[in-house]
């Protein structure tokens, strides 16, 4: 690889080059200074690069050769699903159909759109069990404050204006008591036992009447079944809480148990992890949400409806949160998600969880003599190991992470969840091959031996990415945001 | 069962079991309880081939009227726009878009130096000192700047005019509600936002006053005027603006805003019914450490080469969890990488040149308009959009357009009570000076 800094496409500028193509002006030209108010004519243009076609292509290139993807390599970043993206969902997303549309034509002219929509929303009610779902919140974090907000307008609906408090495990995504806090609640902690479960007697003694809401992701961050679920509802219905299932690791579980089944009222889902997005280097996602009855009036508007064959939104909805984003959410991550569905199919979609869970718990297996496994029991779709042992020796987690990137690996997550010392959580997803966690277990182990015989290499890694560690101490303490032109 | 996306084979299945110590995948799911489980599978649509399903789902796109096929003449927040071919060529190199959120800088070097030139490129338009890598879209953006402003201020109440986009206005009184603020409207007077009302409105319990520029209607508002109203008051000016038009107006930094949002749809993004789109949300250096979402920072390695990282993540929720100040956790950032692209292949002068093209594009469709006696609702300013009057309900107007290939403009009467019978028209670089005639005489003959 390249060790060269690729330069900033502002540093490959050269005035009066140009890499547009501009439609004809066929109209007679104006002078903008008849027409806008003074001074709101822009005088000083904005600095952006002045490039030809060619050294755009070059330059993105090159920049996709500094990157990592599902497509260059094992990606077993925990919590995350990063599963093949398939092709079919891409080319389908691009049809002009789906990809040229205003949300805001006649309804009679986006009927396949919405058809799509509607078919989309009926295959997630019987993925998850629940009365109905909204496509509208743009990602798994958006769909968290969602469903608070329904929630708390489903207590405020009911003249219940004291339930302040939506409690949270300790091993929970940390979006979780985020979105709590911004839908204005107080979050509360409830503890994780020996076996990395909910502790019952901890969230007995932390509901209340005050208790809005359970947030729970199941299998939890740790992979673990939350085999106490149905008493865990019990609890919180019975002091008139409601449970919400934070739907990051569905993976594990589709075709398996189902968050309505299991008790749960609210559910937010992840498009782009379940479902091939694909993650996008960030974005976009999208995050759909699922209710039981108690809800419905709740949904965010409009709601898409169907009535003799014709689809329409419905608008009045009296008791709607109202809007959570422009339009309808993101259609072309939910045409991506809808394409998927429709090619694995009811059996497709079983064999995925199955084949996730059984990836998951052999690598566990063949890992667990080199790495401390906090939590010895079968997994679901993903496992955490500890680096406790390493930590001793001096090597920490995130050294054996960096070392994985030599080999060509993305590494898992690390330090999470926050109660496991030195975590790596470890999602293979259904789409690698026995071949390939094999090569990542023998990558592993070897990492494990390095760090008793020779620990530098593992402490110095990487070594052959196009970059060492960084100073993020340095970027943080004197941050430089954007670029500028060298005086 | 054998499937193209799962490469198990029986073999490798017995293999994992006997490793494992189990007989059967069945006993991984014996933990979960009896009477929770699953039995059975989905009651959903079996599977297709890959060839029958591109077959159905492009007759299902088939039956929507698109804009490739139809000359659009609606915008009102999303637009038809020229979007350079090579866009969609670096947006399918599979290294970026099968990327997770760059959290190892080491083998994401690409990304991190790509949302940088995204910063870069937000922060000149706009004249902001710092932008951050993207936010979902232009509507949450600014219901995310209203929060950032009462947090900041730690006042409780925000001025939006009604001449930002309505669904925006929507999207922030849903926000405020879960941080009990208070959202009221500023009044309208000939399509601009009211001034006197908002002297009358503004007090110092106001944190933010949010003004769309251009505004919904496509008319400028003066920002040089509204400025010293809201900075006497105390209050973050708070402007939400279409980065295009930024190509040929003085930027909102400039005037003095606190706080820019909006969406880069324009620049290379796909109308896509709506999303996804791609918020941008840019600020003066004094709010640097109360941005929302993820931030770029440039730094060095151990070598001294210059790299990229996520950097003031103590802001995030992933490290704040329950005192964290926003929840958002991803990014538009393939989305932030199209409109990089369409951007830098636009360039220093292709910006301004689009830029231009708008305004004289509407100039000439208000003219003609005139011309054919059409009344155009406001004078003034425009961008790409202008409002005209209509004799017949727009509905049946656009009804007849589409007849003609045209896509209508948007019903004013869906948002504002009084403006029934008002469309809101957008020109783009994208229509032609033959569109624009046809769509002029096809509205003179359904009006009369």
């Amino acid at each position: 690889m390249h060790k060269d800094n690729q330069p900033l496409i502002f540093e490959m500028t050269k005035e009066g080059r140009v890499g547009y193509s501009l439609p004809e002006l066929d109209v007679p030209e104006i002078d903008l200074a008849d027409l806008l108010p003074e001074g709101l004519v822009r005088v000083e243009a904005a600095d952006l690069p002045e490039v030809s076609e060619l050294d755009i292509m070059r330059h993105y290139t090159a920049l996709s050769k500094r990157n990592h993807g599902v497509d260059s390599g094992f990606y077993p970043l925990g919590s995350c699903t990063m599963k093949y993206n398939p092709k079919i969902n891409e080319s389908v997303a691009r049809y002009s159909g789906f990809a040229n549309i205003h949300p805001l034509q006649d309804e009679s002219t986006v009927q396949g759109a919405m058809e799509l929509m509607y078919d989309l929303q009926e295959h997630l009610k019987e993925i998850t069990g629940m009365d109905e779902v909204t496509l509208q919140p743009a990602a798994g974090a958006h769909g968290e404050w969602t469903g608070l907000m329904m929630i708390r307008a489903f207590h405020e609906a009911n003249g219940d204006t004291k339930r302040t408090k939506v409690i949270v495990p300790d091993s929970a995504h940390g979006t979780n008591p985020a979105s709590a806090t911004v839908a204005g609640f107080e979050s509360v902690t409830v503890k994780s036992n020996e076996h990395g479960l909910v502790d019952l007697e901890d969230l007995k003694r932390v509901v209340g009447e005050d208790t809005a809401a359970l947030m729970l992701t199941n299998p939890n961050t740790l992979g673990l079944y939350e085999e106490q679920i149905l008493e865990m509802a019990a609890i919180i219905h019975e002091v008139g809480g409601k449970l919400y299932y934070d739907g990051a690791n569905l993976n594990a579980v589709m075709s398996k148990a189902r968050p309505g089944d299991m008790g749960f009222d609210v559910v937010h889902l992840n498009l782009h992890k379940t479902f091939t997005g694909p993650h996008g280097g960030g974005g976009p996602g999208s995050g759909p949400v699922g209710v039981n009855k108690d809800l419905l009036p709740f949904l965010p508007k409009p709601i898409l409806v169907k009535k003799d064959d014709v689809f329409a939104f419905d608008y009045d909805r009296p008791q709607s949160i109202g809007r959570v984003k422009p339009f309808y959410g993101n259609f072309g991550i939910n045409v991506r998600a809808y394409t998927y569905i429709r090619s694995m199919g009811p059996d497709g979609l079983k064999a995925v969880t199955e084949y996730a869970v059984l990836n998951a718990n052999y690598m566990m297996r063949r890992l667990q003599e080199h790495f401390d496994l906090p939590y010895d029991r079968h997994c679901k779709h993903e496992f955490v190991l500890s680096g406790r042992r390493q930590k001793k020796l001096g090597v920490r987690t995130l050294d054996m992470a960096k070392r994985l990137l030599d080999f060509g690996y993305h590494p898992p997550t690390i330090y999470f969840p926050l109660n496991v010392e030195e975590g790596m959580m470890i999602e293979p997803t259904e789409t690698e091959s026995k071949e390939t966690l094999d090569a990542f277990i023998d990558a592993m182990i070897q990492i494990a031996r390095e760090v008793e015989e020779n620990p530098e290499i593992v402490q110095n890694a990487p070594h052959t990415t196009v970059i060492s560690r960084l100073d993020e101490t340095k970027a943080a303490r004197k941050p430089v945001l954007r670029y500028h032109k060298a005086e | 069962m054998k499937h193209r996306y799962l490469p198990m084979t029986p073999q490798d299945e017995k293999a994992m079991l006997d490793t494992i110590g189990i007989k059967s995948i069945d006993e991984l799911f014996a933990d979960i309880p009896e009477k929770v489980r699953f039995k059975g599978e989905y009651n959903i649509k079996p599977a297709k081939s890959e060839s029958s399903l591109t077959k159905e789902l492009s007759q299902l796109a088939a039956k929507n009227a698109d804009s490739n096929t139809y000359a659009s003449f609606l915008g009102a927040g999303v637009y038809d726009h020229y979007k350079p071919i090579i866009v969609d060529h670096v947006i399918s190199r599979s290294e970026f878009y099968t990327a997770y959120t760059p959290y190892q800088p080491e083998i994401s070097q690409g990304e991190l130096q790509a949302i940088f030139e995204f910063q870069t490129m937000i922060s000149e338009l706009t004249g902001m000192e710092i932008a951050n890598s993207s936010m979902y879209d232009g509507g949450t953006s600014l219901a995310e700047a209203g929060m950032l402003a009462a947090g900041h201020t730690r006042r409780k109440k925000i001025l939006v005019s009604r001449a930002v986009h309505p669904e925006s206005r929507d999207v922030v009184r849903s926000y405020a509600l879960g941080q009990s603020i208070t959202v009221e409207e500023i009044p309208l007077k000939d399509g601009h936002t009211d001034l006197d009302a908002l002297k009358e409105m503004i007090d110092d319990n106001t944190a933010a006053v949010m003004i769309q520029y251009p505004n919904f209607f496509g008319q400028v508002e003066n920002l040089k005027e509204i400025e010293p109203i809201v900075h006497e008051a105390g209050a973050l000016f708070t402007v939400s603006s279409n980065p295009l038009a930024l190509g040929a107006l003085t930027p909102p930094g400039t005037l003095g805003a606190d706080i820019t949002v909006g969406d880069a749809q324009p620049f290379g993004i796909p109308e896509a019914f709506g999303g996804p789109h791609c918020g941008y949300f840019a600020v003066t250096k004094a709010l640097m450490r109360k941005v929302p979402g993820r931030l770029v920072g440039e730094t060095t390695d151990e070598d001294g080469r210059r790299g990229f990282v996520l950097t003031l993540q103590a802001r995030e929720q992933h490290i704040r969890r329950d005192k964290a100040t926003s929840n958002i956790c991803s990014n538009q950032a393939l989305n932030a990488l199209a409109a990089s692209v369409a951007m830098t292949a636009l360039g220093k002068e292709g910006t301004k040149e689009m830029a231009i093209q708008n305004i004289t594009k509407t100039y000439y469709m208000k003219q003609q308009l005139k011309a054919a006696g059409f009344e155009i609702a406001f004078d003034g300013a425009h961008f790409n959009e202008i409002v005209v009057k209509t004799g017949a309900p727009v509905k049946q107007l656009n009804a007849s357009l589409l007849q003609k290939g045209m896509i209508g403009g948007y019903d004013l009467g869906l948002s504002y009570e009084e403006f029934d019978r008002h469309v809101l028209i957008a020109v783009t670089e994208q229509r032609t000076k033959e569109e624009i005639d046809a769509f002029v005489q096809e509205m003179g003959a359904t009006h009369a």
